[in-house]
């Protein structure tokens, strides 16, 4: 017979596989900080540096091709950033991470991603250039709250937070990048600050 | 068909099994590799492992191909469901009374 001890220690493996085995737990708060940081950065440069200032929804921008590289640029270091976390945070929980349960979270995230990453090209095809922000911010937010099934609930509030951003922002297109900057930016690093000091120290 | 303590003690003895059976209470079906990668052990020790707990009827095996390459997924039975839960009110009970 096992004694109270064992016991004890084979609940705490039941709930620690439960976990594992069903939510994505290694992702730390830096991977958010960083993204917010690039986020902030590239919204700062299409701002002050290229005057890109959509006010209306049919806004026409000369140099696109330059904004495509810029968001495409912000776009990689968060992602570089998110990866290269989650690698660093596996392998000190000595897990993999590029598991069944990221594999699980990141097919819940790409179908909003797709849907709204097409959509996009076709708005810039359109020079609707004052939609891209806010329905970025609205597809996010989906991919975000149906990503947050298969990691830390945080994640599906901090989804809950670009939706109602996106939705303001379609409310208030003359703000232009402000709310995007909001969203991508601040909320993404107040995220990351949230998530270490809550999970980290 | 009643289950009784001793049979449960048994089947979920070994950490690796209740493992295997925490994995696949909050999955649908789970392949081999991600139960080893989910449990940190060899091949040999999750088979052996596996094979008990089929016996008992408390896993099932779906074998298919995928790209032409094998592929093997298990899931909880419900017996094996039933099985679990019971164990975990057993241990509730036992820790409860020694308190």
């Amino acid at each position: 017979m096992k004694d109270q001890q064992d016991y004890i220690q084979d609940i705490a493996e039941i709930r620690s596989m439960m976990e594992r085995s069903s939510k994505f737990l290694s992702l730390s708060g830096w991977a958010g900080i960083i993204a917010g940081m690039a986020a902030l950065a590239g919204a700062g440069i299409a701002h002050f540096a290229m005057e890109f200032r959509p006010d209306e929804i049919l806004y026409p921008y000369p140099d696109l091709t330059t904004l495509i590289w810029l968001s495409l640029g912000v776009l990689v270091v968060a992602l570089v950033g998110a990866i290269f976390d989650s690698y660093r945070k596996a392998g000190k929980r000595d897990e993999k991470a590029w598991n069944p349960t990221s594999r699980k979270m990141l097919s819940s995230m790409s179908v909003p991603l797709f849907a709204g990453g097409f959509l996009i090209v076709i708005l810039i095809s359109r020079s609707l250039l004052g939609l891209i922000a806010p329905l970025t911010l609205l597809f996010y937010g989906l991919s975000l709250f149906n990503a947050g099934f298969y990691t830390v609930k945080e994640v599906r509030i901090m989804g809950l937070f670009q939706m109602l951003l996106g939705l303001l922002n379609l409310t208030y297109i003359e703000f232009g990048l402000l709310f995007w900057a909001l969203g991508f930016g601040l909320v993404h690093i107040l995220y990351g600050i949230f998530m270490h000091l809550r999970y980290e120290r | 068909m009643k289950i009784s303590f001793d049979d449960l003690h048994k089947a979920f003895e070994s950490r690796v099994r209740l493992g295997i059976m925490s994995a696949l209470a909050v999955n649908d079906a789970l392949d081999f590799t991600a139960l080893k990668e989910f449990l940190n052990v060899t091949d040999g020790n999750l088979a052996t492992h596996i094979k008990k707990l089929e016996k008992e009827d408390f896993v099932e095996v779906q074998k298919s191909f995928i790209d032409n390459k094998p592929n093997t997924r298990y899931s909880m039975t419900p017996e094996g469901r039933k099985a679990f839960n019971d164990y975990l009110n057993v241990m509730e009970q036992i820790i409860n009374t020694q308190k």
